[in-house]
C-alpha cells in the first residue's frame, strides 16, 4: 500500500484532475488509525521523553487519542473539516501536556481550512494542512530545525504538496526522515530545549508522533484505495 | 478554590485572575499567598492547576471553569507557569469561545505577578491595569 494513487490502476475516476476525493468517514479512519499507531508506540514516546523531557508523551498522547476515538465512536460528524475540528478539540480538552494544545490546534486549524465541503481532493487537504502546520509554529514560537514535531510536519506536507496531493506513503516517508533528522539536532523549544546540548543525541518525541499521524494517513488512505468506499464502519470498537 | 465568591459590596466589578500552574497544590498556594500578601482576603484570585485527577499537567477544563467562577463582568487575567500552560491558554484565546470575554494572558512571573495583579485588582484597576502591573513584575531585581 505504500503509495498507493488511485487513478495509476485505472485512469480516470471522475471526470477530472487529481485522483481523490477524501470523505468524512476517510477523515474518522485516519483518526481511528492514529489513535491505533499512537497505542501501540505509547511506550517508546514515553521512552523517548525521558531521555530528554518529562516522560509523559506517551501517555498523553494515547489519553487524547482514546477520547477522540470514542468520540468519533459515537457519530462522526458530516464533513471532513468537522471530523478535524472535533478531534482537535477533543485533544485539546484530555491531552494535559503541551501536545494537547499543538495537535488540537494542528487538527482544528487543519479542519477550519478545509471549510465545510463534504469531499476534499488531496491537494485540499496538503493546502489546510499548510496552514495547521503554520499555526502550530506561530503557537508554539517554532521553526524548522528547532528539534520539535515541526521537524516531520514541514516534510511531510511538502512532499504531499509536491505530488499533488497524491502520493500519501512519499508524505509518510518524509516525516519518518525528518523525525530521524532530530537526532543530531539540539533543542530549542519546550522542555528539551532547557537539556542545551545534552538534547543532542536523541530522537524528538514530538517528531517521532507527528510521523505517526502521517504514517496514518497513509494506512487510511490504503485502505480507502482497495475499494471504492466499501467498508465504512470497521473500527468502532468502543474503546 | 476562589478566595471568595462574594462580590463586593458596593457593586463595582472587579478584575477576576487566574493561576494556571501545572501543580494543583502551586496554583492553589501561590492564590492564597497572593490575597494574603496583598491583603486582601476576598480577592477574585483562583488556582487552575493540574489535571482534574490531581495529577501535574494542564487541563483546559479547570481553566475554564476557574475563568468563569472568577469573572465579574470586568474581565479575567491568566497567569501561567510554563510549556503546556502557556500553549494551552493561547489556545484557548485563539481559537474557542470558552473563556469569558474579555480575557488576557498576562506575561509574568506567576507569584510575584500574581500578588501585584491582586492588589492592582482590588483597587479597582481594569484589565489593562492588572496586566501591566503584573508584567511589571518582572522588572523586580532581587539583587
Amino acid at each position: 500500500m505504500s503509495g498507493k494513487v488511485t487513478n495509476e490502476a485505472g485512469g480516470s475516476g471522475e471526470g477530472g484532475s487529481g485522483g481523490r476525493e477524501l470523505d468524512a468517514a476517510f477523515f474518522a479512519r485516519w483518526m481511528t488509525a492514529s489513535a491505533d499507531a499512537v497505542a501501540r508506540e505509547a511506550d517508546r514516546l514515553t521512552e523517548l521523553d525521558s531521555a530528554i523531557g518529562d516522560a509523559d508523551h506517551g501517555g498523553n498522547m494515547r489519553r487524547g487519542f482514546e477520547a477522540v476515538r470514542g468520540e468519533l465512536a459515537e457519530e462522526v460528524p458530516g464533513t471532513p473539516g468537522a471530523v478535524l475540528m472535533t478531534a482537535g478539540r477533543k485533544l485539546v480538552s484530555t491531552v494535559g501536556g503541551a501536545s494537547g494544545p499543538l495537535y488540537g490546534t494542528l487538527l482544528r486549524r487543519t479542519g477550519k481550512a478545509l471549510g465545510s465541503a463534504e469531499r476534499v481532493s488531496g491537494e485540499d487537504l496538503a493546502d489546510a494542512l499548510r496552514t495547521g502546520i503554520d499555526a502550530v509554529a506561530q503557537l508554539g514560537g517554532a521553526a524548522a530545525g528547532d528539534k520539535t514535531m515541526l521537524d516531520a510536519l514541514f516534510p511531510a506536507v511538502a512532499a504531499l504538496a509536491d505530488s499533488g496531493g497524491e502520493d500519501f506513503g512519499a508524505a509518510r516517508d518524509a516525516a519518518e526522515r525528518g523525525a530521524e533528522e532530530t537526532v543530531p539536532m539540539q533543542a530549542r523549544k519546550g522542555r528539551a530545549s532547557y537539556l542545551g546540548e545534552r538534547s543532542i543525541g536523541h530522537r524528538d518525541p514530538g517528531a517521532t508522533s507527528a510521523a505517526l499521524l502521517v504514517a496514518a494517513l497513509a494506512e487510511a488512505d490504503g485502505a480507502e484505495g482497495g475499494t471504492a468506499g466499501s467498508q465504512e464502519n470497521d473500527s468502532s470498537g468502543s474503546e | 478554590m476562589g478566595v471568595s465568591d462574594v462580590a463586593q459590596a458596593d457593586g463595582s466589578k472587579r478584575v477576576g485572575i487566574v493561576l494556571v500552574s501545572h501543580s494543583k497544590e502551586v496554583a492553589d498556594s501561590v492564590a492564597r499567598l497572593a490575597a494574603g500578601l496583598a491583603g486582601v482576603p476576598d480577592a477574585r484570585v483562583a488556582g487552575a492547576g493540574g489535571l482534574p485527577d490531581g495529577g501535574l499537567g494542564t487541563s483546559e477544563e479547570l481553566i475554564v471553569e476557574a475563568a468563569h467562577r472568577m469573572d465579574e463582568g470586568a474581565g479575567v487575567a491568566l497567569l501561567v507557569d510554563l510549556g503546556s500552560a502557556v500553549l494551552t491558554v493561547k489556545t484557548l484565546l485563539a481559537e474557542g469561545d470558552e473563556l469569558p470575554e474579555p480575557a488576557r494572558l498576562v506575561d509574568a512571573p506567576l507569584v510575584e505577578g500574581a500578588v501585584a495583579a491582586v492588589v492592582t485588582a482590588a483597587g479597582g484597576g481594569d484589565l489593562a491595569a492588572v496586566a501591566s502591573a503584573a508584567e511589571e513584575a518582572y522588572t523586580y531585581r532581587k539583587l
